[in-house]
């Protein structure tokens, strides 16, 4: 544990804080020339506090009803019959067998499917929620290996599995392009993601690279990546009459219901989504075609229908990061200068989905150049639709970026970090603005004092323990803030002087419910046991993606907008008998279960006497968050810098990574222990990364190889170090509660770490993830 | 999974005659079974649970030797003391294998009896004659990091996935089934075949045939042995190369090796020449050297498990290095050579 975690700790351990000052309304925008959140500065609240989940108790007694968990009368379950080849038309199928099977009530193929549209692809439209945008199960087309074919409802899981393996599907395959190699050499696009181009020239880089004393001009290559959440893809689904209940594992409710809607042609408000429990998203969890298949089926039965998707279906039907073909190229003046960075590529995408993996994302932002020449070329593969996996863009691009930032170290005999430091940019590099809070240099300092970085021996290959060669590296992790638009919330105050925040957000087990408890408790004056925090309902409030890691940023916002109406409705309800007559809502702030005057706290009512004097039960009232401007007037992005020791065999190439230290500079931390566990399972993915993830594609015809966990390596208990993490826990001015999210940063610039510090250990190079040990013999 | 009945047999001798009939499969831990039926893999139309037979202890020999019951688990024949004391090899290696809640569950016999984790032989859409006879070998240029090297043929190069059988066949372990034809005892390096152009056989049992204890002899390694399991990430991982060694040392000479890999081949893989060729001499890096190329000759890269080729020549070579002086490989402190 950290010393500043063991700290945190300790203040745990006095009694919860009461605020002794009232905390003033937070402003209603972060734009140039505003105030900051006013929480920034609340120093001894439950902020930072490491407080345990709330919902920690419910999940280990088994009491957290997850999405395959509901239970209805008359369920139906089912199971899913997948593609073998990657291209062509059904040209035979027979269902016989499997419609006389026990226990099934439905075949559902192309044939008897209901019509409907195909699903919004995400990013068509603001609330698309959709993994692709082909028509599902309405034809005999076949457009990839694993794409479903048949689904079967029986009355139990098993009786469904069994007749889905009775259907009889044959194939008139038609010519595939399932080769990387051979469809780069057809074509190639350029990217668009959001809309924009990923390509970006600033002066001419490929000259400056020319001329630079200094270069490093050299390919990485990162593989296909699977999601493995510990809870498989399911809902369960329900019609009651033209409404559509579907208990989902979502991180993205409202994008859900929306796209739902448009799939079946209903109204919005006619689905309803909910998703009160997540085991694990990274961006796997939004729309994909079991969520209708399974409710085309219950449509055609009448009955409630339970889709559980098995591993193998997670893998067929689901998709995961794309593969990734990077040049990487930095020219360098003799006193480290970057003179060029040069950093394009190609990706493998579908013609079916939009999400050209963004690996020059992490290069836009880290590090000052004279020139700069940014591309992300796509080529179209038959394949599943790739799609978010934890830091798109910034995992795999770091892994080049940060692995040539070392080789460019090495090539002028400089210390990795203080190359980095000096070409430490003043503003955006290549958005030309300001940053909103940049402090990579101390995430840099503190980090490297922790770790002992200065042991390290410079020179690749001189440290040996028996047969076992040792390295540190380094590298910057990085990931922008978000906040994207459509952020709301509902605040119900009761007359007991409970709080009850409402909005459409997602726990998705990496500690959001917990830390807007202490956000609000903290905002309003109110103890942790006074506020609850509902989430994970389309009907709730707001559009709010847990995804980009914008979750903690827009629902502060919302919360902020929400505080507003409701101190404006308080001050009226408290009227003329009150201690806060003829107040205004920017003279008095949250403080002991109520409100009171800034600068004279003694004129306080607590939210109980206000709501009885006023004979009310309840007050409730919804604030919308406003755009998020924020990000056009800054460069906002969180920082941190990543250690890493290994220990390579240099007999069989085997690498133990021994120890690990990320020191982040995320702006303020809202909760100590939660944002512990965001950053270290964010490492670990990067260890997995790092050393053993990748999809074994067959590229004969695109099929998936080892769609399980036992064939799949993720990492293990014994693969993984004592991870030590710290943070700056600097507040950005210019985000809610100064807080920018975590939830991604973790996995970003540890695959570099890693790789430069088997550079350190062995001398040997390694650009090609993941690191087996073949590639170190 | 198919429909299938259940029985519960109440000796080796009733199940020896169930098992005989068409479909049935004999249940025991069933951790592989299982898994295979969940898959389609296997399709039993009948299984016949064994697992509840007396043939669970471990026992000692009159001539010095131990017998595993072929029901007794992984886990209890791992920490038993006279197999962790006199058969220590046989311990690391099973510790070295699985998970410690499979190793609960999976007992002897069903380890020996454990099929391929080859890609293509799990699944079901695609060919493969291990699973299909006559289908088609799909590993064969495809997705082959995992496979062998080793007496492969043009029909199948799938490995054997275990631990334990690769110590066993170093320890010169002898299998004793009961079939309806009565008992009878197959030497380990007998028990396993290599794939032909008969790859669905993965043994030399006959049907109906049980095995029902594995006998080891009474000359053992207890100071001079290694476990080296080689792999994508430290537990719950099968190997891409593992070396079992057993060495008599006597007067700063080798007078007995025993030597044999895994995941390499269709089974343990033995080369008793290389052994014959340590035997006698003082341990050194030449003859280590000499003693991996002789284990390896023969062997053939599929492409992309080419580089087990030179990961078992340095797996045999560190091996023998570390049974030779003395210092087994921890199966829970893998940092240490």
């Amino acid at each position: 544990m950290s010393i500043l975690e063991q700290a945190k700790q300790a203040a745990q351990g006095a009694a919860q804080s009461v605020i002794q000052k009232a905390v003033e309304l937070a402003p209603e925008s972060w734009l140039p020339g505003g105030k900051p959140d006013p929480l920034i500065h609340q120093k001894h609240g439950l902020i930072g506090k490491p407080v345990s989940r709330i919902d920690g108790p419910l999940k280990v007694q088994g009491k957290a009803t997850f999405a395959a968990e509901f239970p209805m009368d008359g369920l139906l379950y089912a199971s899913v019959a997948f593609s073998t080849v990657p291209k062509g038309r059904i040209a035979s199928l027979d269902t016989s067998a499997a419609e006389a099977a026990p226990g099934v009530v439905l075949v559902m193929t192309y044939r008897n499917a209901p019509r409907m549209k195909p699903m919004p692809v995400f990013m068509s439209n603001a609330k698309a929620a959709g993994g692709d945008n082909l028509p599902v199960m309405q034809d005999d087309r076949i457009h990839w290996n694993g794409q479903p074919v048949a689904l079967v409802l029986a009355e139990t899981q098993e009786q469904a599995d069994h007749a889905k393996s009775l259907i009889r599907v044959t194939y008139e395959a038609e010519p595939a392009t399932t080769r990387f190699v051979e469809a780069k050499a057809q074509n190639t696009q350029p990217g668009l993601f959001m809309g924009q181009p990923m390509k970006q020239e600033i002066g001419d880089a490929e000259a400056a690279l020319a001329a630079a004393p200094v270069k490093v001009d050299v390919t990485y290559t990162t593989p296909r990546h699977n999601h493995n959440a510990i809870e498989p893809h399911a809902a369960t689904i329900v019609w009651q009459g033209d409404e559509l209940l579907v208990h989902d594992a979502s991180q993205a409710v409202t994008h859900t219901a929306w796209s739902l809607s448009e799939v079946f042609g209903i109204e919005e408000s006619q689905v309803h989504v909910t998703s009160p429990y997540v085991g694990g998203g990274f961006g796997s969890k939004s729309l994909w075609q079991h969520q209708v298949l399974g409710a085309a089926a219950a449509k055609l039965t009448g009955r409630p229908v339970r889709i559980a998707l098995s591993r193998e279906g997670v893998y067929r039907m689901t998709g995961g990061r794309t593969l990734t073909e990077q040049r990487m190229a930095i020219g360098a003046a003799q006193d480290g200068r970057f003179e060029a960075i040069i950093h394009t590529g190609t990706v493998a995408m579908t013609h079916h989905n939009a999400m050209p993996e963004p690996f020059i994302l992490p290069t836009r932002s880290a590090y000052a150049a004279r020139t700069f020449k940014l591309d992300v070329e796509v080529t179209y593969l038959d394949m599943i639709a790739n799609t978010f996996m934890r830091a798109p863009g910034e995992s795999v691009g770091t892994f080049a970026l940060e692995s040539a930032v070392d080789e460019v170290a090495v090539a002028l005999g400089m210390d990795p970090v203080a190359l980095r430091m000096v070409n430490e940019p003043s503003e955006d590099p290549t958005e030309k603005k300001p940053f909103s809070s940049r402090n990579i240099v101390e995430a840099y300092r503190t980090g490297a004092e922790r770790f002992g970085w200065t042991k390290r021996n410079p020179v690749p290959g001189s440290v040996r323990d028996g047969e076992w060669q040792v390295g540190m590296g380094v590298a910057t992790s990085t990931y922008p803030y978000h906040r994207m638009p459509g952020g709301a919330a509902r605040l119900t105050l009761t007359r007991d002087g409970r709080m009850k925040v409402e909005i459409a957000a997602h726990e998705m087990g990496m500690g959001t419910s917990t830390a807007q408890t202490q956000v609000t408790a903290d905002r309003f004056g109110l103890q942790l046991d006074q506020v609850d925090f509902a989430y994970g309902d389309s009907f709730l409030p707001g559009q709010v993606l847990a995804g980009g890691s914008q979750q903690t940023a827009s629902i502060g916002a919302s919360v902020v907008a929400a505080q507003h109406a409701m101190v404006a409705e308080l001050l009226k309800l408290a009227g003329n008998d009150s201690p806060l007559a003829g107040l205004r809502a920017d003279e008095v702030g949250g403080m002991e279960g109520g409100l009171a005057k800034l600068d004279e706290p003694g004129r306080h009512e607590t939210y109980a006497s206000i709501l009885s004097r006023a004979q009310r039960d309840e007050v409730a009232v919804v604030g919308s968050a406003p755009p998020p401007l924020e990000t056009m007037h800054w460069s906002m992005h969180s920082w941190g810098a990543m250690f890493c020791e290994v220990r390579v065999n240099s007999v069989t190439g085997e690498v133990r990574v021994s120890r690990f230290l990320g020191s982040f500079d995320c702006g303020r931390i809202l909760n100590a222990k939660t944002a512990s566990s965001q950053f270290r399972g964010g490492i670990i993915m990067g260890l997995g990364m790092a050393l053993m993830e990748e999809t074994q594609f067959d590229e004969r015809n695109g099929r998936i190889m080892n769609p399980s966990l036992a064939e799949y390596h993720v990492p293990v208990h014994l693969d993984v170090p004592e991870i030590d993490v710290m943070w700056t826990d600097i507040a950005d001015p210019h985000a809610p509660m100064g807080a920018r999210g975590i939830g991604e940063i973790g996995i970003t610039g540890v695959g570099a770490a890693v790789a430069n510090a088997i550079y350190n250990a062995t001398g040997k190079r390694i650009r090609d993830l993941p690191i087996t040990l073949d590639k170190l013999m | 999974m198919n429909r299938f009945s259940y029985h519960r047999a109440g000796d080796i001798a009733e199940a020896a005659q169930m098992g005989a009939e068409p479909d049935t499969r004999f249940l025991a831990g069933g951790t592989n079974l299982v898994d295979l039926m969940k898959a389609n893999v296997e399709r039993p139309t009948r299984l016949v649970d064994i697992s509840r037979l007396s043939q669970n202890t471990i026992e000692d020999l009159p001539e010095g030797g131990l017998r595993l019951g072929a029901f007794a688990t992984n886990a209890d024949t791992a920490y038993d003391e006279r197999v962790e004391q006199r058969y220590p090899l046989l311990s690391s290696a099973i510790l070295a294998g699985a998970s410690p809640q499979l190793r609960n569950a999976a007992t002897n016999g069903g380890n020996l009896n454990q099929r391929t984790r080859c890609y293509y032989f799990y699944d079901t859409e695609t060919p493969c004659n291990k699973r299909e006879p006559g289908s088609g070998c799909s590993a064969i240029g495809g997705v082959n990091r995992i496979h062998a090297i080793l007496g492969t043929s043009e029909a199948c190069i799938a490995t054997h996935p275990s631990d334990m059988c690769v110590a066993l066949a170093a320890l010169e372990a002898e299998v004793r089934v009961q079939g309806p034809a009565g008992e009878r005892v197959i030497a380990f390096a007998d028990y396993h075949r290599l794939p032909g152009d008969e790859p669905w056989k993965d043994n030399t049992l006959q049907p109906g045939e049980i095995v029902t204890a594995i006998d080891l002899p009474a000359d053992s390694f207890t100071e001079n042995y290694t476990y080296l399991k080689l792999r994508d990430r430290l537990s719950y991982a099968f190997a891409l190369v593992s070396v079992a060694v057993g060495l008599k040392m006597e007067g700063g000479k080798i007078a007995k090796a025993r030597l044999a890999l895994g995941g390499v081949a269709h089974k343990p893989w033995r080369v008793p020449a290389a052994e014959a060729l340590l035997e006698g001499q003082e341990p050194s890096a030449d003859l280590f050297a000499q003693a991996a190329d002789a284990m390896l000759q023969g062997a053939v890269g599929q492409g992309t498990n080419d580089f087990k080729i030179e990961l078992a020549r340095r797996a045999i070579r560190r091996a023998l290095r570390q049974a030779a002086a003395g210092t087994p490989q921890s199966q829970t402190n893998k940092q240490v050579a």
